[in-house]
């Protein structure tokens, strides 16, 4: 999940205290109608939007850079090919979601602003280093897995730009994680040395890709509303929970153990019990004392300062060309 | 603060003969780059064979609040369409 955390405006009403206007939006999301841009909406709607799909936005622009990092140390040229293409898909998903949090009237350049001002956050995941090529196995297997888990019911979420958004998104994504998967197979088919760098990489991608779907059910405070308005499709726990189901046995086939102790087959529920993660990191990540926050923010802002004279004279030049036909006219 | 790059709405026809369709938007200083930016953000995939860009701001939409007094009106024509009419089944294929 490339949300965490999205503090709804508005406390959930009950549908006495709703106005007219509040309780005909109510009906249509409830009968499964899309909201589109120009329709009217509360303004806790709109605002917890934009919060929302801007954090997914800049998650994909943030989560360009660990991957980037191996671009020019790929083993192959095919991988390295295959890693472009991964990272380009991001950015292009990055484009996606801003031009659904645009419709909301907001615009590109002050999400940009809110990103490197701290304002707006971006997921946890990219706040943690990728160290080795198995890394970028781990990333596209279990973050991408992580994403997908929350993208896929999102494609029905009650807010249509949005909801296109991750029609395409999703439609891409499935190559993103088998890519990953791909790269884990090598590596621990390979050499003993290269199997115990993909152990490595799942021991240290595991807890922060569990931390991806956002605190426990009972600590998680802003989803009634959220949920309501189907911005927020599943819990939490829920999410995380078909994460591992789907993840553990795919581990299993890679001959990796997941580093849990308390990892276990419940037969009752028909899914794996498993350790929750360290929640004092998740809050210390998001605070902004995870291992890579201040390069990740750096590297973002450097890019903005340094793309501005690029930005300036390409829209110079259009002007330039338009007042000249303009007056040719 | 620098000027912000303008809004295009970008239309893609995909390979089989269907009209342009709306894909989404971008931003880009002129029609030329939005078409160049189009092709890197909408048409990874094979996507399509033609592109249109239209600037946003050249859009003129109808208003959701006359959705009623535009759309409405069609709704109780019911005989502009073929299965309000009963013909017989000895009549064969129409």
């Amino acid at each position: 999940m490339y949300a965490q955390m999205i503090k709804s405006t508005g406390s959930l009403k009950s549908r006495e205290d709703m106005t007219p206007e509040e309780a005909a939006f109510q009906d249509r999301i409830d009968a499964g109608d899309k909201i589109e841009p120009t329709d009217w909406m509360p303004e806790g709607y709109r605002k917890t939007l934009i919060r929302q799909i801007g954090q997914h936005a800049h998650s994909e622009i943030v989560g360009q850079l660990p991957e980037g990092n191996w671009i020019t140390r790929a083993p192959t040229l095919e991988r390295k090919a295959i890693l472009l293409a991964k990272v380009q898909d991001e950015a292009g998903h990055g484009l996606y979601l801003y031009c659904a949090a645009e419709t909301l009237g907001v615009s590109r350049d002050d999400l940009t602003e809110q990103l490197l001002s701290g304002r707006m956050k971006y997921s946890s995941i990219f706040n943690y280093p990728t160290l080795t090529w198995a890394d970028i196995g781990a990333v596209g297997w279990l973050v991408d897995g992580a994403a997908i888990m929350n993208q896929v019911p999102l494609q029905r979420t009650s807010y249509g730009p949005y909801a296109r958004a991750m029609v395409r998104i999703c439609k891409e994504e499935s190559f993103h994680q088998r890519q990953g998967f791909s790269i884990m197979m090598k590596m621990a088919k390979g050499t003993p040395e290269q199997k115990e760098m993909a152990q490595d990489a799942l021991n240290r991608f595991w807890y922060p890709s569990l931390m991806m779907f956002g605190p426990s059910d009972k600590d998680s405070v802003h989803s009634a509303q959220s949920m309501a308005w189907r911005i927020k499709m599943n819990s939490n726990d829920e999410l995380r929970q078909k994460f591992v189901d789907q993840t553990v046995p795919q581990a299993h086939f890679l001959g990796l153990t997941v580093p849990d102790e308390n990892l276990k087959w419940n037969e009752e529920k028909q899914g794996w019990d498993f350790s929750e993660p360290d929640w004092t990191e998740f809050y210390d990540v998001l605070a902004g004392n995870g291992p890579c926050n201040a390069d990740r923010i750096e590297a973002r802002q450097n890019a903005w300062n340094d793309g501005a004279w690029f930005r300036d004279g390409l829209m110079a030049h259009a002007d330039k060309r338009a007042a000249r036909a303009h007056a040719a006219e | 603060m620098s000027k912000e790059w303008p809004l295009w709405e970008i239309f893609i026809r995909g390979q089989n003969g269907l009209s342009h369709r709306h894909v989404g938007s971008l931003h880009a200083p002129d029609a030329e780059m939005a078409v160049r930016n189009a092709r890197d953000v909408y048409t990874r995939r094979n996507e399509g064979v033609s592109i249109w860009v239209v600037p946003s701001a050249q859009i003129t939409a109808s208003a959701p609040s006359e959705k009623g007094l535009l759309f409405e009106p069609s709704q109780s024509k019911i005989y502009r369409h073929p299965t309000f009419y009963d013909i017989p089944d000895d009549v064969g294929h129409m």
